[in-house]
């Protein structure tokens, strides 16, 4: 009697500390996932549920196809204009930190601290950077202007005109985020034997014809994962252009999660069926990529 | 010889160009700073005046006394919420770590990879649903809302598996010999052992809280638990052209996050370094 007791114990041991994370992991994340794709085939009414009317696939068939209506010319100007920042910060977010790794993979002297300024900002949070950037980029007495008109420039209005306004999205974003490539990149520099070099030295080899054949074939890993990560990141970018532009110029940088979170939430009449949906599409996006990604891994071995 | 004189003219070479980036990299930090300390006129004037000329602390004595916008109070919402949330994900997530790297049951590894697996689904698709489910507990405008959804997460429990695996197997045998149960050996063991990766998971989970902008500015309405991210987005717009009154609240928002990078700066880099390994 005793003895079956101990062993249901035993055998129940397990649940004790995988439990409490599995419970909260299943209401906030695995509910909220098959909700969500149940509140994208509703006219769903946020704070009376009762009054929602199902309407299958309306919401998608209106965001993805409907000519006529307003949700299908946001859901593809948001797209577009998060393609497009995908588009011009991706390439920077892994070339410009792999520069800074190759400099600081020299080891010179005081690098630890050059590496920590390159971080540090990629602590601040979204409010802090973009109250940082407003000010630099200031029209008429910000500190970027204020410099090129000291070298006879006409001021720029940077984030109120195109193409001035991706360029100063793509730009503080540099600052903000490449802190963790660098330091991926660093760590994986570090693993490349110095003998390949050398070798290379040995047969006449070039700086660049060096980094071309021995630095980047030995960077493949760290640069797959890296250029998908920041993709995926890139995909989500909401805070940068809701605070620092407003998605202006004439919404040309309103992204897809601006509308997403204002056609859910936002004055106006909240249309939380369509805004999931939108959200269901952009997912369905990423999850593609994420899995391209791992198709390419497993290629290229 | 030859050998050595390049790679000291490679390390000069690295160290110049390393010195001209930084300057651009800290410039608008310098520049925001040197805001903070100026008049509000001086702060709109043009003219390129890194030091400023009337040195004033009214911008400060303004913000740590405006009602309208306690940015003591966000700062204290923020470091609450974020506190509470490190906490409970430190304690939630190497309990699961410890059952998925140390004990042995049926689909153990089935599970820990499904959870891993959900790492590639991304936030955006449960954002409006789990709105729906704060609206259900009622947990609008409240605490809750900012501290557990997020515990959920399995990064943290990925990272303390990985550490809880390499953890000598003779040491938790033996401890089982002594007459330790499980709960023992994780406490007095594991846990003890752990302290470098459980600051990494810590500084990760606190950071992320502590930062998130879009969750906050959608479940809270009202000021009583208003964190910092959002608080300051909102200075942004009432202070509008009070340039040297939003710089101060600035550079307040920067040195808590400053202060801890400067202590556990060493964390932060092996954090990374572990997470991006996993490739």
């Amino acid at each position: 009697m005793q003895h079956s007791a101990v062993s249901k114990l035993k055998k129940s041991l397990p649940l004790w500390f995988i439990a409490p994370h599995l419970i909260i992991f299943a209401i906030f994340f695995i509910i909220p996932f098959f909700y969500g794709i149940v509140i994208s085939l509703y006219n769903w009414n946020m704070f009376f549920p009762d009054m929602r009317e199902f309407i299958g696939f309306d919401n998608f068939n209106s965001i993805l196809f409907d000519q006529d209506s307003i949700y299908y010319k946001y859901f593809w100007n948001g797209l577009k204009n998060t393609l497009t920042f995908v588009a011009i910060s991706v390439p920077l977010l892994v070339s410009i930190p792999m520069l800074f790794a190759l400099l600081i993979n020299v080891e010179p002297k005081g690098y630890k601290v050059f590496r920590g300024i390159f971080f540090m900002p990629s602590l601040l949070s979204i409010s802090t950077l973009v109250l940082i950037w407003r000010w630099v980029l200031n029209t008429n007495v910000g500190i970027l202007n204020l410099t090129l008109s000291e070298f006879g420039f006409e001021n720029i209005p940077w984030l109120a005109d195109q193409p001035y306004a991706w360029f100063s999205l793509a730009m503080m974003t540099v600052w903000w985020t490449i802190g963790a490539n660098m330091i991926i990149f660093t760590a994986a520099l570090k693993e490349i034997p110095t003998s390949l070099y050398e070798a290379a030295e040995v047969a006449g080899a070039n700086i660049f014809q060096k980094f071309l054949h021995i630095t980047i074939p030995s960077l493949k890993n760290p640069l797959i994962y890296i250029t998908i990560m920041t993709t995926l990141a890139s995909f989500n970018v909401f805070g940068q252009p809701q605070l620092a532009t407003g998605g202006g110029p004439t919404e040309t940088t309103k992204v897809l999660m601006m509308y997403i979170r204002e056609i859910a939430f936002g004055g106006g009449r909240p249309n939380p069926g369509i805004a999931t949906a939108m959200a269901v599409c952009l997912g369905v996006i990423m999850i593609t990529i994420s899995i391209a990604q791992s198709k390419i891994i497993k290629r290229l071995g | 010889m030859a050998i050595r004189a390049i790679e000291k003219k490679k390390k000069r070479t690295s160290f110049i160009i390393l010195c001209i980036i930084s300057i651009f990299w800290l410039a608008p930090i310098i520049w925001v700073i040197s805001t903070s300390f100026k008049t509000e006129i001086e702060a709109i004037s043009s003219g390129f005046n890194l030091i400023p000329k009337d040195f004033t602390l009214d911008s400060y004595k303004f913000i740590f006394t405006d009602q309208n916008n306690n940015i003591i109070h966000y700062v204290k919402n923020s470091f609450l919420a974020a506190t509470a949330h490190t906490m409970l994900y430190l304690l939630i997530a190497s309990l699961a770590a410890y059952g998925y790297g140390v004990l042995k049951f049926k689909y153990r590894d089935k599970i820990f990879w499904a959870l891993i697996a959900t790492m590639m689904i991304p936030a955006v698709m449960n954002l409006i649903p789990l709105y729906s489910i704060m609206i259900k507990f009622d947990w609008l405008d409240k605490m809750q809302a900012l501290v557990v959804p997020g515990l959920g997460g399995v990064f943290g429990i990925f990272l303390l598996r990985q550490f809880f695996l390499n953890i000598p197997k003779d040491l938790i045998e033996s401890a089982k010999i002594d007459g330790a149960n499980h709960f023992q050996i994780y406490l007095k063991i594991v846990i003890p052992l752990s302290k470098p990766v459980l600051i990494v998971v810590a500084l990760f989970a606190f950071m992320g809280n502590w930062n998130d902008y879009l969750w906050p500015l959608i479940v809270l309405n009202g000021d009583t638990y208003r964190t910092l991210p959002v608080g300051l987005a909102l200075m942004q717009g009432n202070y509008n052209i009070y340039y040297s009154r939003l710089m101060a609240a600035t550079v307040i928002s920067i040195i808590p996050v400053l202060a801890l990078f400067m202590a556990a700066q060493k964390f932060f880099i092996k954090g990374i370094m572990m997470s991006g390994i996993k490739s």
